[in-house]
């Protein structure tokens, strides 16, 4: 099992930032790797169990269904259905936690899954660098421009 | 109602620093200003889950607290207090840290639940948050800032371990005989980070310490200098960032700079390895370098397995013994040159099937005659056996120049090598443990080999660290049989 933890802070409350990533068919409009995203089988976006059907700027289709959502942790879980990234098992976790001195907040991005020996390092990169990192800097930029 | 207390913040350090600091559960009195004196209960160590700390606040309040839980993976430790001059009730709480990686930095959350007498729910709210996490969040920033945590406890710097060690040794002033090795005093270091101190009981001589004496190789004696590359004892105490062994662990060592022939030295921890219950002293200090050589020449560069007809010079001596038993265990046809009858029966008796008992090195008629020629040389004679070692040699042999105590090796020319396709190679053995897991899987090899019967230890000699000159006088003396150990 390979897993990947990327984490940044963010200046702006929980409260703000979550409201901006909770939609878990939103990504496209926060995260610059994100061309476009639908929800399958007309569910609502934060129905627990429904699934994000979306394309990457690169082209690539991936598939996820939410596995937990809580605006009390402010965490969302979810997993891969369908990907050509080469991955199984893939388990992903975002959650914000508020730091209380400022109106800042903590945020942790993380994945475990497994994958061919000799493809780990360079998943490794794409998911923590380009997928996660790629995702704060973004929000990060996103917040400072305020 | 149960209250709860949640304050956080990110501190510019990485998680290792913070961590540090944080887990020691009796280091609050030193970064904390609202701790004036706190102390662990009984004799407990402060990261022991379960210990008890004792601390007094600059108001004049007292506070017991137990450590209940404490995670390095997590970087968490949770406690609770059990005694308190403050309302606090029921009172538990948890440090948590998680890396920043986007910067490497740490974000530091620090919750508590606990109940309060009637009315006063609201000032006890606010003395936690304020007073004790936003306030210690504040000092420990200024503790990291100002290297608190980098300073040497008061318990390290009184810690003897601080102290150089007396250490006797046989020390050359001069190049020359053996009479040049003399007793003399000096300190062995305390161990600095990566070092391990270790007080020696065995030390293991070798042909390539009368070299170093000689003046053979300047560049690894200088003088004056103390010869020896290999020991066995116990450990003194570890430098900083030194895992794997510890104070009183009985090891052995190997280096490639000479210093062991004393009774406490200071080396890197990479030359050690811990060593097995079953092996003594004396055995461990006659077997580490001759027997991680034997398993180099047999394994490494002369790929001896059954029906190689292997010639080893010199059979009785410390590596001949070892590397004629293996041999045997191998499948190998050994065959052994020794320069008495008492010899030849001690290489027998550890495998050596056909011993050749001559004192002028003469020997190729018999190994042509007999065998058709050797498929590999181990040659630790050097010049004076060398057109006898080339007349030998099988076709397609391989001629293994280990050592050269009849004095160097004239060049051998390549075209006289073509002749019947002879490799030459001429291996120094530190190069085969240039790391500690090589040397550690080596080493191990030998244990195993020893205990499991397929090496034969060889009978020893042993002579005390004071007569150092009387060992070398009888290594040189060629009427040794079996390993040389000092005993320090």
């Amino acid at each position: 099992m390979i897993r990947v933890y990327t984490s940044s802070v963010i200046d702006a409350s929980a409260d703000t930032v979550w409201s901006r990533i909770r939609d878990f068919n939103g990504m496209p409009q926060w995260h610059p790797g994100i061309a476009d995203s639908r929800i399958e089988n007309g569910d609502a976006s934060d129905r627990v169990g429904c699934i994000r059907h979306f394309h990457t700027r690169d082209g690539g289709m991936i598939r996820e269904r939410l596995l937990a959502l809580s605006d009390y942790d402010y965490s969302c879980v979810y997993e891969i259905l369908e990907s050509p990234m080469g991955v199984e098992n893939y388990v992903a976790t975002l959650k914000l936690t508020p730091v209380t001195d400022g109106a800042r907040c903590f945020a942790e991005w993380s994945a475990e899954f497994d994958c061919a020996e000799t493809r780990e390092t360079e998943l490794v990169e794409t998911i923590g660098d380009r997928v996660f990192q790629g995702g704060f800097d973004a929000l990060k930029a996103h917040f400072s421009r305020r | 109602m149960l209250q709860h207390v949640v304050r956080s913040t990110v501190i510019d350090a990485p998680i290792e620093r913070v961590w540090a600091v944080l887990r020691d559960f009796n280091s609050h009195d030193r970064w904390h200003e609202v701790v004036t004196e706190s102390r662990i209960e009984g004799d407990e160590r402060s990261d022991q889950v379960g210990c008890v700390r004792s601390f007094t606040l600059d108001d004049g309040n007292r506070i017991r607290e137990q450590l209940i839980a404490l995670s390095d993976s997590e970087h968490k430790s949770t406690y609770c207090i059990v005694e308190a001059t403050v309302p606090l009730q029921r009172y538990v709480a948890t440090v948590t840290l998680k890396p920043v990686t986007d910067g490497d930095r740490t974000f530091w959350h620090w919750e508590s639940t606990f109940a309060t007498p009637p009315g006063r729910e609201r000032e006890l709210r606010e003395m936690v948050a304020r007073d004790v996490y936003e306030a210690g969040f504040t000092n420990l920033r200024r503790h990291l800032r100002e290297g608190g945590d980098r300073r040497a406890s008061g318990l390290a710097a009184a810690m003897p371990s601080a102290l150089p060690l007396p250490s006797r040794s046989a020390i050359a002033h001069h190049y020359g005989g053996p009479e040049v090795l003399q007793p003399g005093d000096g300190e062995a270091a305390a161990p600095g980070p990566g070092e391990v101190r270790i007080r020696q009981r065995a030390i293991g001589v070798n042909y390539i310490d009368v070299y170093l004496r000689k003046g053979w190789i300047p560049a690894m004696l200088p003088l004056p200098g103390v010869p020896g590359m290999e020991a066995v004892g116990t450990v003194v105490d570890v430098g900083a960032g030194v895992s794997g062994v510890l104070p009183g662990d009985r090891v052995a060592y190997l280096g490639s700079t000479a210093g062991a022939y004393c009774n406490v030295r200071t080396v890197p921890a990479e030359w050690v390895v811990r060593l097995p219950a079953g092996v003594e002293d004396d055995v461990a200090a006659a077997t580490l370098l001759k027997g991680i050589t034997a398993d180099v020449l047999l394994r490494d560069l002369g790929h001896v397995g059954a029906g190689t007809r292997l010639l080893v010079h010199a059979a009785a001596g410390g590596v001949g013994l070892l590397v004629c038993s293996w041999a045997r265990r191998l499948g190998a046809v050994v065959i052994g040159t020794v320069s008495s009858e008492a010899k030849a029966r001690v290489a027998r008796e550890h495998g050596c099937g056909h011993p050749i008992v001559t004192s002028e090195h003469r020997f190729a008629e018999v190994v042509q005659a007999q065998f058709g020629g050797a498929d590999v040389v181990i040659d630790g004679i050097g010049d004076a056996a060398r057109d006898e070692n080339f007349a030998a040699l099988a076709r397609r042999g391989h001629w293994i120049s280990l050592g050269q105590a009849s004095g160097a090796l004239r060049p051998i020319a390549a075209d006289q090598l073509v002749q019947k396709s002879i490799t030459f190679s001429r291996p120094a053995v530190f190069d085969y443990v240039a790391t500690q897991a090589q040397l550690a899987e080596r080493a191990q090899r030998v244990w195993t080999a020893l205990a499991d019967g397929t090496l034969k230890a060889p009978p020893i000699e042993r002579h005390s660290l004071g007569a150092a000159a009387e060992a070398h006088a009888r290594l040189e003396s060629r009427r040794t049989i079996g390993a040389l150990v000092l005993i320090a």
